[in-house]
């Protein structure tokens, strides 16, 4: 059999999703056995001009990790979409937006400006904001265009897979990878994981009674070890986040942070997860209710952190 | 899905109610033109029979599969429309209302607003009908016999009503004897007849009615189930008196030593610490009040114990719980009373001589503690009094609402005044005459001829400070007289403040208890204000009386007999439908989070410890919908609301 070509690709992201890459470790060997990087920036050098050469649909599979968040992304995120036969979003960031996906609680504006205008750290005399095309005597300077809104992948081009997490687990990056070298790619659109239900079916912490007094962020509450951290108060929200990464922070005592994404199924996570909490409130009183709620420090931060662009309203709006 | 869909569209004119705001051709049109739409049409009354004739012969020639009827309120017809789609062979729940008459038509005058927005609403229906499934309707067999909560005369004519016909009536009262505020009266109006004859024997039937299961001194506690099939925990509180071995002679209350102020006599009297009410009291068994027997506070005394005979007094008798189980349930819990010392100005509290209506009444009353004498605080006969209207009702900071009855007991007041009083002088404070029922108008038109003072206007003080020599003495009540433009001031000896009838002070508690709703008066809410008043939106719990809102006794005995029609009408059917549109919980995609499982106030999802998952139970399954906006992974479907319906009604509505 052919070796496949395999390309990866980062847009807006931290890292870590390389790093993700690399942590299937020995299992590295298997993939380069069974395919040919053709294009991986982190790691090989190769220009852009060398993927503009490569014929439509010559590479196998592209892992595309990172949002959209400017014209060279967008324009990258297309131009390896005719390249390749299947596109794979690795990662959060491409699958909902992520982190970067945040910004768009705010427009671009407002962005440059606090950025390069307004942080302390910042001197920034004439107020100067990048531009995307710039004279100097030497001749022209651009930049990519800045856009007001980060897409996710899906918002941009056409998605085969979806692998989730901020970062994958070895094992989900393992599970796509080996389906992908063995052929037995499961049917399109599939969000690959090893569990399609809740991390709380991955979780073996014991679930009893959920009724909640009192909201505790993790520095202000040791808690008991073996009990659901959700009934103890801490925003976990296993409890609407797609399981498959083997429940590795509730049993480290750390609440689960939504990063595999929506359960199957489920459109919106964020308010499915402020829903289910808003249900287990344990209080009529509305003076008490609004007392416990306030505790929570940053509720599209906390219950949107992985899937704003994703979600229903997809950001703030802004007049 | 089976087979190809075809939907059927059908615009309601309602007359001109609809036509004359919404252009229902172009509404039709509208329709006509969407997806797997086969037909749409615009007709004068759908509700008519050729108008449900039209929708069943179409289904027959055109096969169609799914119906949507834009007209009025689904409240009105959507059972209409359902039966007849069901009558041409169509599972009801294929069909889809869309309300174009209240929320279009009758909301504005601008014919092309409501005519947009008919058609938004006809496009959403017609995308969710594509998507509605067939569903079964279930019966479940109902339970022959009724609980009724409080014993005054509204849950006593509706445990009357059901025990005659022959079925078990549990009579629950909080108080240790049934009779609620009609025990207190002396006359009723308008004919002024005397309430203890038409209303002991009533007691006492009740008391002795075989069919009748009365537990006073006792409150429910807990309600589980569904229509047809309720279960009630009842506490009987200890009475510290074994009702089964009382005879009622009450040498226990004679022997008593020691007394407290009577809330039956509005604090005019006292009472001993071991009492019965009122003289009828039914059943006739006292109770010991432990805040104020000398037993219960300090260990000493038990006179009671010793003069009784047949060893009723039990001094460690607990407090018991019943559970019984019931078809229905009919709320009849009645009002409290304004208190009026809320409205400084009015001096209740603080004078005297400032009595609240129900004082009065039971001052009227021969059996109250005055023995039926009208008399001053020493003792003395009041030459003139004065009545002031609407204390607390028809006033922003208290109760906006009229409360009915309070211009009609004023006008029975004067009468009683001037029957036993001779030359009295009455006036009354009023804002309007309300005097609207059966009689009330001639009841009116009698005193008015009795020489009774009426002063339009608003009381807006009592005060003792004289200004005259004539005034010296007296409580003098200063108010705006409205037809004359006048400030006056009007001595009297005594003032009478007809109070409100408000909320009981417990009705937000009752309401969770039941799981019924409560107006912003604070009374609770019928189904429909005029279609369904004794129907609330808990299938199977009923209220009557004035725990629905003010009124008087002929209408309340009217209301508990509807609501008894209503509880009599389900056990002769034997068998109730229920709620096809349950929940069901996909077990491929529940994680057992357990989030929904202490939601359901019908107690219907329980948890497979051995699967992991969380089960619906259908036939407990009340379709509310709270588990299923709760679970966070979306494997809670509420039928017929599936995500995939409400999605296309909301593109329907944007399109
Ligand atoms: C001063 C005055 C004079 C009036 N005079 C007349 C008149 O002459 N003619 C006329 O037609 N109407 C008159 N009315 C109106 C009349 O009082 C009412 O129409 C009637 O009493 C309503 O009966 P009800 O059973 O709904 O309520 P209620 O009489 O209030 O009875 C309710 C019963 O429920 C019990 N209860 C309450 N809560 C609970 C609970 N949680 N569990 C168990 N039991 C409970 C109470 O103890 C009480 O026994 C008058 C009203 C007032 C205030
Ligand atoms: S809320 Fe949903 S996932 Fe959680 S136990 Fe209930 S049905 Fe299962
Ligand atoms: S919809 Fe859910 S919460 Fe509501 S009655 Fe049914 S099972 Fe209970």
């Amino acid at each position: 059999m052919a070796k496949l070509k395999v390309a990866l690709y980062w847009a807006a992201s931290c890292g870590g999703c390389e790093i993700a890459q690399l942590a299937i470790g020995d299992k590295l060997l298997k993939l380069a056995e069974a395919a040919d990087i053709v294009f991986w920036p982190v790691a090989i050098d190769a220009k852009y001009k060398d993927v503009e050469a490569m014929p439509d649909k010559s590479i196998d599979a592209c892992l595309f990790n990172g949002a959209i968040r400017n014209s060279e992304q967008e324009h990258m995120a297309k131009m390896l979409r005719e390249k390749s036969k299947i596109m794979i979003a690795y990662g959060s960031c491409a699958y909902e937006g992520c982190i970067p996906g945040l910004a768009n609680l705010f427009n671009r504006q407002m962005i440059f400006e606090r950025v390069y205008i307004e942080t302390q750290s910042t001197d920034n005399k004439n107020n100067i904001l990048p531009q995307t095309s710039c004279q100097v005597p030497e001749g022209e300077l651009t930049l990519p265009e800045f856009y007001d809104t980060v897409k996710t992948l899906r918002q941009t081009v056409d998605v085969d897979y979806v692998i989730p997490g901020c970062p994958p687990e070895e094992k989900t990056t393992w599970l796509a990878l080996e389906a992908l070298i063995e052929g037995k790619l499961p049917p399109k659109g599939t969000v690959i994981s090893h569990n399609a239900k809740a991390v709380c079916d991955d979780c073996p912490l014991k679930r009893d009674v959920k009724k909640i007094k009192k909201i505790y962020r993790n520095f202000n509450i040791i808690p008991e070890p073996e009990i659901c951290l959700l009934e103890q108060g801490l925003l976990c929200q296993g409890i609407a986040t797609r399981g498959g990464c083997g429940a590795p922070c509730p049993q480290a005592n750390m609440p689960c942070t939504g990063c595999y994404g929506p359960v199957e199924g489920v459109i919106d996570q964020g308010a499915h997860f402020l829903s289910a909490l808003a249900s287990v409130i344990d209080s009529n009183d509305p003076e008490e209710i609004q007392r416990i709620i306030d505790d929570i420090p940053d509720p599209v931060g906390s219950f949107y952190r992985y899937s704003l662009p994703d979600s229903l309203l997809r950001g703030a709006i802004i007049r | 899905m089976e087979g190809e869909v075809k939907i059927g569209v059908y615009i309601c004119n309602c007359g001109t109610n609809i036509a004359g705001t919404v252009d229902v051709k172009e509404v039709a049109k509208l329709a006509g033109g969407l997806p797997s739409v086969v037909i749409a049409k615009d007709y004068m009354y759908m509700c008519s029979d050729p108008g449900q004739n039209m929708i069943k012969e179409d289904i027959k020639q055109l096969g169609l599969n799914r119906i949507v009827v834009a007209s009025c309120s689904p409240m009105l017809h959507e059972h209409t429309f359902r039966q007849a789609v069901q009558d041409a062979g169509l599972n009801p729940y294929l069909f889809e209302m869309a309300n174009i008459r209240e929320h279009c038509s009758w909301i504005t005058e601008d014919p092309k607003l409501a005519t947009e927005k008919a058609k938004a609403l006809v496009s959403a229906a017609v995308r969710r009908v594509y998507y509605q499934e067939p569903l079964e309707v279930r019966e479940v067999p109902v339970t022959p016999s009724i609980l009724v909560v409080g014993g005054g005369i509204a849950g006593i004519q509706a445990a009357l009503e059901v025990a005659n016909a022959g079925h078990k009536a549990y009579l629950v009262e909080r108080e240790s004897s049934i009779g609620g505020h009609m025990a207190q009266f002396d006359k009723t109006f308008p004919t002024l007849d005397c309430a203890s004859c038409i209303f002991t024997p009533l007691l006492s039937t009740v008391g002795q009615h075989p069919n009748i299961e009365l537990m006073t001194y006792s409150e429910v506690e807990e309600i589980s189930g569904y229509i047809g099939n309720f279960q009630a925990k009842i506490r009987k509180k200890a009475r510290y008196v074994d009702e089964d071995k009382c005879n009622g002679c009450l040498v226990c209350v004679e022997k008593c030593p020691w007394k407290a102020v009577s809330e039956f006599d509005e604090g005019l009297s006292q009472r001993k610490a071991i009492y019965t009410p009122f003289a009828q009291a039914v059943p006739n068994v006292p109770v010991i009040d432990t805040e104020h027997c000398v037993y219960f506070l300090k260990g000493t005394c038990r006179a009671c114990e010793r003069f009784c005979d047949l060893k009723a007094i039990d001094f460690e008798q607990p407090d018991k719980e019943v559970e019984v189980a019931v078809g229905a349930i009919i709320v009849a819990t009645g009002y409290d009373a304004f208190d009026p010392s809320a409205i400084t100005n009015y001096g209740y509290g603080r004078y005297d001589n400032v009595f609240t209506a129900l004082q009065f009444e039971r001052m009227c009353n021969a059996s109250g503690p005055t023995g039926g004498k009208i008399v001053l605080k020493d003792g003395s006969e009041p030459k003139n009094i004065a009545i002031i209207h609407c204390v607390g009702s028809r006033d922003k900071n208290y109760h906006e609402y009229c409360s009915r009855v309070c211009c009609m007991y004023s006008l029975k007041y004067s009468h009683l005044i001037k029957e036993k009083i001779e030359n009295a002088e009455v006036y009354q404070f009023y804002i309007d005459m309300r005097c609207f029922g059966k009689g009330y108008e001639e009841f009116y038109e009698r005193l008015s001829n009795e020489e009774v003072k009426f002063i339009r206007g608003k009381a807006s003080e009592v005060t003792d400070r004289a200004r005259t020599e004539e005034e010296q003495g007296k409580l003098v009540v200063v108010a705006e007289d409205s037809l004359m433009s006048a400030l006056i001031r009007v001595p009297v000896d005594m003032v009478i403040l007809s109070t409100a009838l408000e909320a009981r002070s417990d009705a937000a508690a009752v309401a969770r208890l039941f799981n019924i709703s409560r107006s912003a008066d604070g009374f609770f809410l019928e189904r429909h204000p005029k279609l369904d008043p004794v129907a609330t939106t808990t299938d199977g719990i009923f209220i009557v009386g004035c725990a629905q809102g003010p009124k008087d006794i002929p209408d309340t005995v009217a209301q508990a007999s509807a609501a008894a029609a209503r509880v009599l009408a389900m056990i002769s059917q034997g068998k109730v439908e229920i709620e096809a549109a349950t929940a069901v919980i996909d077990e491929e995609l529940c994680s057992g989070c357990k989030i929904c499982n202490l939601l359901c106030p019908y107690s219907a999802i329980t948890f497979d410890e051995e699967k992991k998952v969380s089960r619906v139970n259908e036939v407990l399954c009340k379709a509310c919908g709270v588990c299923v906006a709760a679970c966070p992974s979306a494997a809670i479907t509420g039928k017929h609301f599936t995500t995939e319906q409400i999605m296309a009604e909301i593109e329907g509505v944007l399109a």
